[in-house]
């Protein structure tokens, strides 16, 4: 009971949603099961939340190490949902002025705007931009071209690395036009249409088929392994 | 004290030294102006008459009326002001848009006592704030330190909750209660509301009992109940999943690799051009011989031996040309993120370099 209903779920699920790309007569069934889909992920932020709290009020009655942190993104994740729930400091869009909450949580010098612009955006880009150092780092400690591969690998990266800065028009800008070809930035659009268009295009095809195979085992009831319990 | 906190702290204390004399010296750094603008609606009619006989919808607007926009929202309206007059079925608020500090001199030259243009408290303090998050961030590059685990522990909280009310606004309330309360939301949220089917209303107590049961989770005991919602979860990603990746990926990347493996490319007179046909021949033959070497890379069902082993290898060194180039373009994406924060901390906050003329250096 605790897996034959389950299972039967994601199997009317998945084909109801397969069904209505395929046939006109069910494409609101599809439309439907989207929606219910789409509602479903927006309570699962809930239980990410709750899931969230619990672990760090755990952390925090245990006096683990680092507690402090805990008060932090609890406070922080308190304070954020409070003001973007509540929409503080948002003044009716001026399409509804009758309905006060009509207006948009990222209108400019609105509160969750004002934590959009000053803590998400430079919090998450510059822990992105931190990653150009250490990739740049691990390519350092790792590259080496001690075969066919590595050597076609670095040189593409070379290429495309340079073909895409000034470095690389000032170091082959010089070559003449009959051999402009040859300079970097023709040579990185060269290797990007044809060469890696050609390797992408085949990792695609590639996982489309993966996707298409390991969707159809579980809607099949192949695949159970989601149940958790193993394959049985 | 430790090595480590003696070099924080000499660190400090010279950056705070070198912020101070910036500070000194000419424009100063780090502020932000903004531009005020009273905006006035009119009301509809039927809001108003509905104002008339409930006010409380309305006036709850108004104490949701901005607080960091300083929107002091005189909201006036026929039940509210007993001294009615033509504005009784208007609502008004202020707008604060950011100014360039060019903007804002030009206004105080003009006119010293303007209060049009003035300085944003709440914006100076974020886009300070915004300057101590990425210094702590890329303090991380020197050792791990408590800067950088404050903006860590920001950055999972913040974002959580981000995500969560992003989730509430844009899909709980026009889709959820949009259905099961549409007068609440048709007066609160949206007017526009379309009237609920029955069979859509229907759908979404579905969707209410299944997210329900998801939540079962966090309680200690019935955990088993909350895999309905995610066998549905499962079955419908997997149903959207197949076709969508079979169309777009599949189906259009074969399609695009049926290329002709000759082109003739003509020039404006219609004469043949000799070297941009061999070329775009090339081109295409390189391309379709890629894909499918690259394939048979990817077919374990044959033994890799012979012609498959060929044109398996030749696979492999596409594949590392795919993977050089999208190394490259992976650092590319990196250090343009890098160049902007390091730009946001030398143009916006100090005031060093003007690229865009804001300040007129």
């Amino acid at each position: 009971m605790k897996r034959i209903i389950p299972m039967w779920i994601a199997i009317i699920g998945g084909f109801a949603m397969m069904l209505s790309s395929f046939v006109p007569l069910a494409e609101s069934a599809g439309e439907m099961f989207a929606d219910v889909f789409n509602v479903v992920a927006a309570i699962a932020f809930v239980l990410g939340a709750g899931s969230l709290a619990k672990q760090h009020l755990e952390k925090l009655s245990r006096r683990d190490a680092g507690w402090g942190y805990s008060i932090i993104t609890l406070g922080s994740f308190l304070i954020t949902l409070f003001i973007g729930l509540g929409k503080i400091g948002i003044h009716p869009n001026e399409q509804f002025p009758q309905a006060p909450y009509s207006g948009s949580n990222e209108m400019e010098g609105s509160a969750f705007g004002w934590i959009y612009e000053y803590m998400i955006t430079p919090l998450t880009s510059t822990m992105f931009a931190l990653l150009a150092f250490f990739v740049a780092s691990a390519a350092f400690r790792a590259f080496r071209a001690k075969n066919t591969e590595a050597i076609l690998l670095l040189v593409t990266a070379f290429i495309v690395l340079l073909g895409r800065t000034f470095a690389g028009v000032v170091l082959t800008g010089w070559f003449p036009d009959w051999a402009s070809g040859l300079r970097l930035e023709n040579l990185s659009i060269y290797v990007m249409q044809v060469f890696n268009t050609a390797g992408n295009r085949a990792i695609m095809i590639g996982i489309a088929l993966g996707v298409a195979a390991t969707g159809l085992r579980i809607l099949f009831g192949i695949d159970r392994s989601w149940l958790g319990g193993g394959d049985a | 004290m430790t090595r480590q906190s003696k070099t924080w702290l000499v660190l400090g204390a010279v950056f705070v030294a070198l912020l101070v004399a910036r500070g000194m010296i000419g424009q100063g750094l780090g502020r932000v102006y903004v531009k005020r603008t009273d905006v006035t609606v009119k009301l509809p009619e039927a809001a108003v008459n509905n104002a008339a006989g409930a006010p409380s919808a309305l006036a709850s607007g108004s104490t949701n009326a901005s607080t960091t926009t300083a929107a002091t929202q005189a909201m006036e309206t026929p039940a509210a002001a007993s001294t009615a007059s033509s504005s009784a079925t208007t609502i008004s608020w202020q707008e604060w848009k950011q100014v360039t500090p060019l903007e804002f001199n030009a206004a105080q030259k003009a006119n010293p006592a303007q209060t049009e243009i003035t300085l944003s408290w709440p914006r100076t303090i974020g886009l300070w704030l915004a300057a101590f998050f990425t210094l702590a961030i890329f303090s991380f590059l020197y050792a791990d330190n408590p800067f950088y685990k404050i903006a860590e522990s920001l950055v999972v909280g913040v974002s959580a909750a981000y995500w969560g009310v992003i989730g509430f606004w844009d899909t709980l309330v026009p889709k959820m209660f949009g259905a099961l309360t549409p007068g609440l939301v048709k007066s609160l949220v949206q007017p526009s509301l379309v009237a609920p089917e029955k069979l859509q209303q229907i759908s979404m107590i579905f969707a209410l009992i299944l997210g329900v049961m998801m939540l079962w989770r966090l309680l200690p005991r019935g955990g088993w109940i909350s895999a309905w919602p995610l066998a549905f979860i499962v079955g419908v990603t997997a149903g959207l999943k197949i076709v969508s990746h079979v169309e777009s990926d599949l189906m259009a990347q074969a399609a695009a690799t049926m290329k002709p493996l000759f082109v003739s490319v003509t020039d404006a007179s219609g004469a043949t051009n000799m070297w941009d046909s061999w070329w775009a021949s090339v081109a295409n033959v390189l391309l379709v011989a890629g894909v499918i070497c690259c394939l048979a890379y990817f077919f374990f069902s044959v033994e890799h031996k012979g012609v498959v082993g060929g044109a398996a290898r030749v696979g492999i060194w596409y594949l590392m040309i795919t993977f050089g180039a999208s190394f490259g373009f992976t650092v590319m994406g990196r250090i343009a993120l890098l160049a902007a924060r390091v730009e946001f901390l030398f143009d916006d906050w100090l005031w060093l370099i003007d690229p865009n003329h804001f300040r007129g250096l």
